[in-house]
């Protein structure tokens, strides 16, 4: 990891003071992640650069540095050692703590005054692109260089890496070149190596305390930097807002946002909806196949006609999720025992999912292998076989109305498939009449005139017959 | 007095207290055989005596007692049951579970009971209670006949209790002891001339007088069915009456049986169904021998169960919860099997399937319902082909498991429910029944037995992991015949400087007492798992999987291997190709296989970490060590020598990084398709009717080779392999040789196996593979700078216990679904295996070893 200050403010050894470590000395210190060394490869009235330079230790990333500690890391085979990356942002607090402040003993007025400075960093990895740089960089004042380095020259097919060469040039105080890159290495590369918890806002906060209120790409950084945990972005943006004596500006920031924002909605639309088509016939236990996070259940659960509200996934971090979101380990006991959440698979049939009077089905099929589909039929329809259920998908149709979603891409990444209106109506039609259903179809969202709604909804009534199908 | 009760019973005791209810149940019964109110009182209330606690005591009383029933132990009630409300729960409780009611009334008088009482330590009951209790029981006596026991008894003195003794008797159903080899013969229904041919067929010698000669050690049992509809019911009965009474056979009755006999006896009965043609064919018989068929069908046991519980055999079949039990409605299953209450189209009943419900162990032979082939479903089989409707006359051969079958002569009756043809391009009953799974299925009780380790415990904590990994991302369940075990590398090897080396797998096996052993080279590729099948004929037929191409290719987490369209496509045509010019299949003698491979290159599957993980670090590593050279060597000419350390180490550091990217660039080729990829088959799992565990690996290799030469296809490629006695030291030399060169030119390494497939030494299951990775490409595994000495020194810790555990649990897994699946068992039962596998593998090992 490395890292290269340059000035040409003269005399450009002034630069020893700012950081506090002289030009003719090598200086070391032990990190909790490797030996650092800083020396200078040029020192004169023009010119001084200062080249910090860390050896991490990879084993101990993975295995912990001290005894019994776990390591950070997973993988041996790591960028962490050659990247510019919250790593170096520790470094630089570790040995250039002082200047980080914006104090300097010899120097102090120097500090506090901007000066021609130039970094270098010889490989950052950058997510989300070469707007990214100056997305972050240029409304401070930099002048961005970042060029892109090769993934592997013998295999072109593989495309481009995320990395590049970053030099920032600019006229700022050496405290905010040092902040810049102590908050934006990290919301660059997008991963920090320790575990983002409460102090990480105190040193956003702290770090950012001149400069971020005011940059346009706020609310990216912090949600970056907090690593999207909301309600830590939230209490941050709070906490920058009332440093400032303002409140959050509730505003979009970029389009990309912007077809999030309406996605969240969307999101939101189709839970009300789903809620609601389940509830219209007065049913006493309910079942949310696919739970996910349970953000129907959440709404479910407060409906007081409902005497069991039942959700499922078969991804445990979901379920693990929907339990922290019901807050059933602290629930009263008549919402616990109203409430059961377990894992099932719809492949698979399992005698604890019968016997419901409503279960939906919210953009669960389009996660299927298309091969396994008529497995996840006979368990819906034959096995399931809830009184009412509500299926939704997406519209794909719908699709080139995001601006954002590149064309034939899905919006998900594990969805197997994305269904028009005609199909989906087609396969909702088969279902009810191969397993004695009666079906009707709902727009979620916005209905554009030509590619209809962005969600799509079937709702499938059981025909009280017997057990049409059961043989 | 000898007190008989049949050895499934549920005894009940009857008296006031201190009669001598629990002296004589803890003379007569086993220790846990018995179940005292008084007991059950001092366990929810520390107080024997307490009556406030009766509800709960008794609530868990009968828990008990319903839990031992249900697994079909003898069990007696030791409670003074003195109120025939009392006793009657018990008989509901004995009913359930099909095990029979049995009462033992204590009627001795009230004074020997309440001076008995008085002698007890601990609190005496008071007089008048007992006085009541003893009231009680003299007056619900009197009407006990009604209450449903299926025996009584009464001891009315101390000296009868005192010289009681209680005999156990088997139920008729027992022949547990009776292992065969049984012929058993599906529904004859009077098609005498059939029957005669079925047995000449199976090899029993008819004579003249009607006696039959079994072939040595074979008996016949009949299903049941023997009459009505066909042309000769007098005949059959005569020859299975004979047979029967000579011990040559056994016959359990049918449905027609039982009503014939009642209609015999002169009944009120319907005569249709072909009762008529019976009761007219029997009317030309002497009065005797309808006398004498009567008492025979009279004498026919609902059920039987043979071979210690393995086999059992029924009219219409028999649910587990029943086997070996009796009560009216295990008799009434065995004649008439369950229905739903609805009919069909044709005005018969609906039948409930039970078979599609049957988890039983034993295999269940029966009849009843004619279908146009014997249906296996779940470790049933129904034989009744129809005959007297036209089809044919089966007879299944225990334990060969062969249906033998004869024509039938013409239509005697015909069916009011066609019998359908056989439709060949349909799935079997069971194929159809697999297209679901259900979840209680699998890994019942948290283990799964397997004949190599006994049973495998799976945690549920490792199983949610696997089951959802195999939902959101498996292959279709019914190519998932195996996955392949994880494989240990070596201890850290000895010497400096290497983490791995052969001379530690060599001496692991010598310790493990395995005398030889064979080295493969480790194609460095993807794990992959090929179920090919000859066409997409096979791939129904054996596979159940219609519309799905001719195979499947795996990982070892059950993943698809292309995600591509057509690409599985060409690459099974390709593959498919290979194997017909190379005449596998005739080699094999199977239209099917199921190969363990390495698929090359690693970029085929890699693609992704590469691009991802380790082509990003050898570039990032190479930029920013380059670039810290140059700064270094800069500043060197500044710092009078205090870098020049840090020079000399930065230089170490990218070498290393330049050596990673040239380690994982061997790994690495452009693919297009098909093109470009390498197949290394290492094992062949399992072909038709076998899993080829049982040979060794120099069949494998050998059988291997000869495709892969014969094929001449670029896709497909050998494994080079020496095989040799670890005694041997010259051979162990060349082999380290061997290695040395291999890992020299950037290979992997090696693979060292027992030459057996399965090993057992002295010390329990040998590891079936053991990996020993080369210097080069363990930079892969653990970094560019893996080898630098402080580094190395902190990765030669490393322990390998819980790997190869793993990997022994995985090995025996993988080959118990095979073996399974060759069976031709439930798909649930192969399918376990492999979520075993799977959970196995969501235990945290470190995922370097």
């Amino acid at each position: 990891m490395l890292l290269e200050i340059s000035t040409t403010h003269r005399p450009a050894t002034d630069l020893g003071y700012l950081l506090h470590k002289n030009p003719a000395r090598v200086a070391r210190k032990s990190t909790t992640f490797g030996d650092a060394v800083v020396f200078y490869t040029e020192a004169s009235e023009d010119l001084c650069t200062a080249v910090l330079l860390v050896d991490i230790d990879p084993v101990g990333l993975v295995r912990g540095r001290g005894a019994g500690g776990d390591g950070a890391f997973d993988a041996y085979v790591n960028d962490r050692p050659y990247v510019g990356s919250s790593f170096l942002s520790s470094a630089i607090a570790d040995l250039f703590g002082t200047a980080l402040n914006g104090r300097s003993r010899e120097r102090p007025e120097l500090a506090e005054t901007a000066i021609p400075l130039r970094a270098r960093i010889p490989a950052v990895r950058c997510q989300g692109g070469h707007g990214t740089f100056e997305l972050l960089f240029g409304p401070l004042g930099y002048a961005v260089d970042a060029v892109p380095i090769p993934l592997d020259e013998a295999f072109p097919s593989w495309g481009a890496s995320k990395l590049y060469e970053l030099t920032l040039t600019g006229q700022v105080r050496l405290c905010d070149l040092l902040r810049h890159l102590y908050i934006l290495l990290p919301v660059l590369d997008a991963a920090q190596h320790y575990w983002i918890g409460e102090s990480e806002i105190e040193k956003l906060v702290e770090k950012g305390r001149d400069w971020l209120s005011g940059h346009p790409a706020k609310e990216f950084i912090a949600s970056r930097y907090l690593r999207r945990r909301q309600s830590l972005v939230n209490r941050a943006l709070e906490s920058l807002a009332t440093e400032e004596g303002l409140l959050p500006e509730d505003e979009a920031t970029e389009s990309a946002t912007s077809s999030s924002e309406e996605r969240r909605s969307l999101n939101d639309l189709r839970l009300e909806s789903a809620r609601a088509a389940l509830l219209e016939r007065q049913p006493a236990r309910v079942i949310d196949l696919g739970c996910g996070e349970g953000k129907l259940l959440a709404r479910l659960i407060r409906e007081p006609s409902l005497r069991e509200v039942a959700g499922v996934d078969v991804s445990l971090n979901a379920l693990e999720a929907a339990s922290r979101r019901l807050n059933l380990a602290t629930a009263p006991s008549h919402v616990r025992e109203k409430m059961r959440l377990f894992q099932s698979s719809l492949l698979y049939v399992d005698s604890r999912l019968r016997g419901y009077d409503a279960a939906a089905l919210i953009e669960v099929i389009e996660h299927i292998d298309p091969l396994r589909l008529p497995t996840l039929e006979r368990v819906l329809f034959e096995q399931v076989r809830p009184g009412r259920l509500v299926v939704t998908t997406p519209n794909v149709e719908y699709n080139v109305q995001w601006e954002s979603l590149a064309a034939g891409t899905m919006r998900h990444e594990d969805h197997r498939f994305e269904w028009t209106r005609a199909e989906f109506q087609e396969w909702a039609a088969a279902q009810a009449r191969r397993f004695g259903y009666t079906v009707e179809f709902r727009d979620v969202g916005p209905v554009h005139p030509e590619t209809g709604p962005p969600t799509q909804m079937a709702v499938f009534d059981r025909v009280a017959v017997g057990e049409v199908g059961q043989e | 007095m000898r007190i008989k009760i049949p050895e499934l019973s549920l005894v009940v005791l009857i008296g006031p207290s201190g009669c001598g209810k629990s002296t004589f149940a803890a003379r007569h019964f086993g220790p846990f055989e018995t179940v005292s109110s008084d007991f059950c009182r001092g366990l929810v209330s520390n107080d024997v005596n307490s009556l406030e606690v009766n509800d709960e005591a008794f609530g868990l009383l009968r828990e008990i007692v319903r839990r031992r029933l249900k697994r079909g132990l003898l069990t007696v009630v030791d409670a003074t049951n003195v109120r025939s409300e009392s006793r009657g729960g018990f008989v509901e409780i004995a009913r359930e579970h099909h095990m029979l009611p049995v009462a033992i009334a204590f009627d001795l008088s009230a004074d020997l009971c309440i001076a008995r009482n008085q002698e007890r330590s601990g609190s005496p009951l008071p007089k008048h209670a007992i006085l009541n209790q003893h009231r009680d029981m003299r007056r619900s006596l009197r009407g006990s006949k009604r209450e449903g026991f299926r025996h009584s008894y009464v001891l009315r003195d101390a000296s009868e209790v005192d010289s009681a003794e209680i005999v156990r008797e088997p139920l008729w159903n027992n022949r547990r002891h009776e292992t065969g080899p049984f012929d058993i013969v599906g529904d004859v229904h009077g098609c005498y001339e059939e029957l005669v041919e079925l047995l000449e067929r199976l090899g029993y010698a008819l004579s003249m007088d009607g006696t039959i000669e079994p072939p040595p050690g074979r008996r016949l049992v009949f299903v049941g069915d023997l009459v009505d509809r066909g042309p000769r019911t007098p005949d059959v009965l005569r020859l299975v009456m004979r047979a029967v009474s000579e011990g040559k056979a056994l016959c359990v009755p049918g449905n027609h049986d039982t009503k014939l006999m009642r209609a015999l006896r002169g009944n009120q009965v319907q005569v249709r169904h072909g009762l008529e043609a019976s009761l007219s064919q029997l009317n030309a018989e002497p009065a005797e021998f309808r006398e004498a068929v009567v008492q025979f069908l009279d004498s026919l046991v609902s059920h039987y169960v043979f071979d210690d519980g393995r086999l059992v055999v029924a009219h219409a079949g028999m649910k587990e919860g029943m086997q070996g039990r009796g009560s009216a409605a295990v008799r009434d299953f065995a004649l008439y099997g369950e229905t739903t209450g609805e009919t069909d189209e044709f005005g018969l009943p609906v039948r409930h399937n039970w078979a599609r419900e049957y988890r039983g162990k034993a295999l269940v032979v029966y009849g009843h319902t004619p279908v146009p082939e014997p249906v296996e479903l779940n470790r049933t089989i129904n034989i009744d082909t129809g005959c007297v409707f036209g089809g044919r006359l089966s007879a299944y051969r225990y334990p060969e498991g062969e249906v033998v079958s004869v024509p039938a002569r013409c239509e005697y009756a015909e069916p009011i429910r066609p019998l359908g043809l056989p439709d060949p391009r349909s799935l079997s009953p069971q194929q159809e029944h697999d297209d679901l799974l259900r979840l209680d299925d699998l890994i019942e009780h948290g283990s799964v037995e397997t004949s190599l380790r006994g049973r495998v415990t799976i945690r549920s904590e490792h199983l949610a992991p696997a089951l959802e990994t195999i939902s959101r991302f498996g292959v279709d369940p019914r190519w998932l015949i195996y996955l392949p075990p994880t494989m240990s590398p070596t201890e850290t090897a000895a010497r400096d400087g290497l983490l791995e080396h052969p001379a530690e797998a060599f001496s692991y096996f010598e310790r493990q007492g395995v005398e030889s052993v064979v080295c493969e080279e480790k194609h460095m590729g993807s794990r992959a798992v090929v179920v090919l099948c000859r066409d997409e004929a096979t791939a129904r037929l054996r596979f159940g999987v219609v519309g799905q191409g001719r195979g499947m290719v795996y990982t070892r987490t059950g993943r698809p291997f292309f995600s591509a369209t057509g690409e599985l496509e060409e690459f099974l045509a390709t593959l498919g190709a290979c194997f017909e010019k190379a005449g596998a299949w005739d080699t094999l003698e199977s239209d099917w296989v199921c190969l363990d491979c390495e698929l090359m290159p690693w970029s085929a599957k890699a693609r992704e970490l590469l691009r991802q993980q380790y082509a990003p670090v050898a570039s990032a590593g190479e930029a920013m060590l380059r670039r810290a050279c140059e700064l270094l060597e800069q500043g060197a000419r500044r710092a009078d020598g205090e870098l020049d350390e840090d020079l000399r180490s930065c230089r170490e550091r990218l070498g290393n990084v330049v050596r990673f990217r040239s380690a994982y660039r061997r790994y690495c080729w452009e693919t297009q398709g098909v093109e470009g990829l390498r197949l290394a088959p290492f094992h062949i799992m399992a072909t038709e009717g076998t899993c080829h565990a049982d040979k060794p690996h120099s069949w494998h290799m050998a059988m291997i080779e000869g495709i892969v030469r014969r094929a001449d296809s670029a896709l497909l490629v050998a494994t080079p392999c020496v095989e040799f006695a670890l005694q041997d030291k010259e051979q162990r030399e060349q082999a380290t040789g061997w290695w040395a060169e291999l890992t020299a030119r950037g290979g992997e390494g090696m693979v060292v196996k027992p030459v057996s497939f399965v090993a057992k030494g002295p010390k329990g299951h040998v590891q079936p593979a053991i990996k020993c990775r080369g210097a080069e490409y363990l930079r892969i595994i653990y970094g560019p700078d893996y080898t630098r000495p402080p580094h190395l020194e902190r990765l030669r810790q490393r322990g390998l216990q819980r790997k190869r555990s793993m990997a022994l649990r995985e090995f025996a897994l993988g080959l118990e679904g095979l073996d399974r699946f060759v069976r031709r068992e439930p798909l649930h039962r192969v399918h376990e295996c492999a979520l075993g596998v799977l959970a196995l593998e969501s235990e945290p090992v470190d995922s370097r070893l």
